[in-house]
């Protein structure tokens, strides 16, 4: 990893295209209209308040939510009800989440095998041999043989990129990754986060850490109310947010 | 070093003589409710020993010995003279040894099974398949052995088989039916709750009484299930819905996150279940499935009722039939539940210990 050196602006293809997305829970709209359209290597952080849909977003790209109206396509790939689709998507797509779930029950190298020997039915050594190579990149080979439940926050969470990512997915999604963390631990897993911005990974985080939305985002997202209400590169969003709403959420996060 | 605390310098009498005021004479009240359940322990005490322990007659006495003593001390010589038949009911005689020989084998399945190192699906796998067949071998011969048909089996033999087997085969199927109760599938929820509500709602002597009698009249004439086997299926069949519903706690149990994450790699429903959700579920309820067992074990001697030959039935059978040893089934039905008490206290205990055990465990 080079911190200083610069990013490689995303010139990719569309891989995203989100159009017209809504989403309701039973009367409760909690997506309303959504667009958005993300480039092969393109990193994209969101924020807003609480509430504000952020999570269902992300999880209904790899349809962890059935959406209601509108259409998304991943890498080509339409989400509907068709499996075969879901199947595929869930192939192309890793996604981390705030708690970790890793499987509390299987060693961090099973953790990591599980899917590549059942889904992409690998052989076992070529899984643990990839396993271990990605766990290292996250800096915690080490550890392979113990269970979850030995490490600390931050380690599990590292183990959790390392899982998704032995999938070889070409998006990553990340629901609020640093958020059930002890403050000394969001660093280590910002840093791998910003190691695999770096990689070209097309990613699309849920965070509020705005030190790494600079350091590595092309976009940032601000959403309310099911709605996506801005959406700029971090040096104009952070000092020349369009919308009322945005300026005052970024006095709130940034303590300014 | 730290000091002692100053409870510990005190003599050990004054200390017992504390404990007790405090919490056995706290009161006049608490004082004579003491007294009066002391005196009450010490007198039935008193009666059993005598009658159990020292007028008992003992080893191998005759009828004659224990008439004389009628009423003053128990008659374990009923045991001594018939455990064989208490054990193993009519099964023939000079072929004992081989019922003796399937229960010392049943027991270190049970045995090997309970223990750690055997957990995994192979070897259990390879355990009960092997063992099994040999036990099924022994019972009911061929092969070199005198054939022995199955209206002839008795005694201990057919409680271990009903009980385990009746827990053991009743697990997939209780699994299944859990996972049913929770399919997003309308049609299988509901065919699993109508299950599982309706077998719970009924007494087991009912549905051994649907196995040995309307079974036959729903399949075509002529063809006829072995009477052993059918009151067998029906105590699966009713003891998967008991397993179910232990199941179906041990999924509610699991957060949400672990079929996210799953579902978030690919995994489709049955590897979901199998690789990631069951493999947690399940271990947080071996202790309830261990008392459930326990209840099974108890169960299965209601199947008397469809004329099976239960354990305790045998021991009943083995005392009452003798002219001369009728008088002693209290000495019988004693024995009975002594040997019932044994295997349900030591599962019980297994079960205490294993909750500790997987409490401790890292990987819970
Ligand atoms: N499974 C659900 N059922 C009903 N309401 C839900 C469910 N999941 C989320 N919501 C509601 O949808 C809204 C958006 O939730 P979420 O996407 O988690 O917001 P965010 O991630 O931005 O905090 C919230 O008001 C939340 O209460
Ligand atoms: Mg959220």
């Amino acid at each position: 990893m080079h911190p200083s050196a610069p990013l490689t602006p995303p010139a990719g293809d569309e891989i995203i295209r989100i159009d017209g997305l809504s989403k309701w829970f039973g009367d409760f709209q909690v997506l309303r209209d959504i667009s958005l359209s993300v480039r092969r290597g393109e990193r994209i952080v969101i924020c807003g308040p609480s509430g504000s849909g952020k999570s269902t977003l992300i999880r209904c790209l790899n349809r962890l939510e059935t959406h209601q109206a509108g259409n998304i396509v991943i890498d080509g790939i339409r989400l509907d009800d068709s499996l075969k689709n879901i199947e595929a998507v869930r192939n192309d797509i890793g996604m981390v989440f705030q708690h970790f779930n890793l499987f509390p029950h299987l060693s961090v190298l099973d953790n990591c095998t599980l899917a590549p020997i059942w889904v992409r039915k690998q052989p076992r050594a070529a899984a643990e041999a990839t396993a271990r190579q990605l766990l290292q990149r996250v800096r915690i080979s080490d550890q392979a043989h113990k269970y979850p439940g030995q490490l600390s926050g931050g380690q599990q969470q590292r183990v959790a990129i390392a899982r998704a990512l032995c999938m070889a997915p070409r998006i990553m999604l990340f629901d609020e990754p640093t958020s059930a963390l002890d403050p000394e631990m969001v660093k280590e897993v910002l840093e791998t986060m910003v190691g695999l911005a770096r990689d070209g990974m097309t990613m699309l985080c849920v965070t509020h850490e705005m030190g790494f939305a600079r350091a590595v985002a092309d976009r940032v997202i601000f959403m309310d109310a099911g709605e996506i209400v801005e959406q700029a590169p971090p040096e104009i969003f952070f000092s020349q947010a369009r919308s009322e709403r945005t300026r005052q959420f970024l006095d709130q996060i940034l303590d300014r | 070093m730290n000091r002692q605390p100053a409870l510990a310098h005190r003599p050990l009498l004054q200390r017992g003589g504390e404990w007790l005021r405090a919490n056995l004479f706290s009161s006049v009240a608490n004082g004579v409710t003491t007294l009066l359940l002391l005196g009450l322990l010490v007198w039935l005490g008193d009666r059993l020993l005598t009658w159990a322990v020292l007028n008992a007659v003992w080893g191998n006495a005759s009828v004659a010995t224990c008439n004389a003593l009628l009423g003053q001390g128990a008659c374990w010589a009923v045991v001594a003279d018939k455990w064989r038949q208490m054990l193993f009911g009519i099964y023939p005689q000079a072929e004992q040894w081989r019922p003796a020989a399937a229960v010392l084998i049943f027991c270190g399945m049970l045995v090997l099974t309970a223990m750690r190192r055997f957990w995994h699906l192979r070897r259990l796998l390879v355990l009960w398949l092997g063992g099994s067949l040999l036990c099924a071998w022994l019972m009911a011969g061929g092969g070199g052995l005198t054939p022995v048909p199955t209206a002839l089996w008795g005694g201990l033999p057919i409680t271990l088989m009903l009980a385990v087997f009746g827990t053991l085969l009743a697990f997939p199927l209780g699994v299944l039916l859990a996972l049913g109760r929770r399919s997003s599938l309308p049609i299988i929820r509901a065919v699993s709750i109508s299950y599982i509500e309706l077998v719970r709602g009924v007494p087991l002597i009912t549905v051994l009484f649907m196995a040995s009698i309307m079974f036959a009249l729903f399949l075509p004439e002529g063809i006829s299930f072995d009477k052993l086997l059918r009151a067998q299926v029906a105590i699966i069949l009713f003891n998967a819905a008991y397993i179910a519903e232990v199941v179906r706690a041990g999924l509610q149990a699991l957060p949400r996150g672990q079929h996210e994450a799953a579902a978030a790699l690919g995994l489709g429903y049955w590897q979901t279940q199998l690789l990631v959700i069951l493999p947690q579920a399940l271990r947080i309820t071996i202790p309830a499935q261990v008392n459930s067992f326990i209840d099974n074990f108890k169960d299965t001697s209601l199947v008397i009722i469809v004329s099976i030959f239960d354990f305790l039935y045998a021991v009943r059978q083995a005392v009452i039939s003798d002219l001369d040893w009728r008088h002693y089934f209290v000495e019988g039905y004693l024995f009975a539940m002594a040997v019932y008490w044994l295997f349900c206290y030591a599962m019980s205990h297994y079960s205490q210990w294993l909750e500790k055990h997987l409490a401790r465990d890292h990987r819970t």
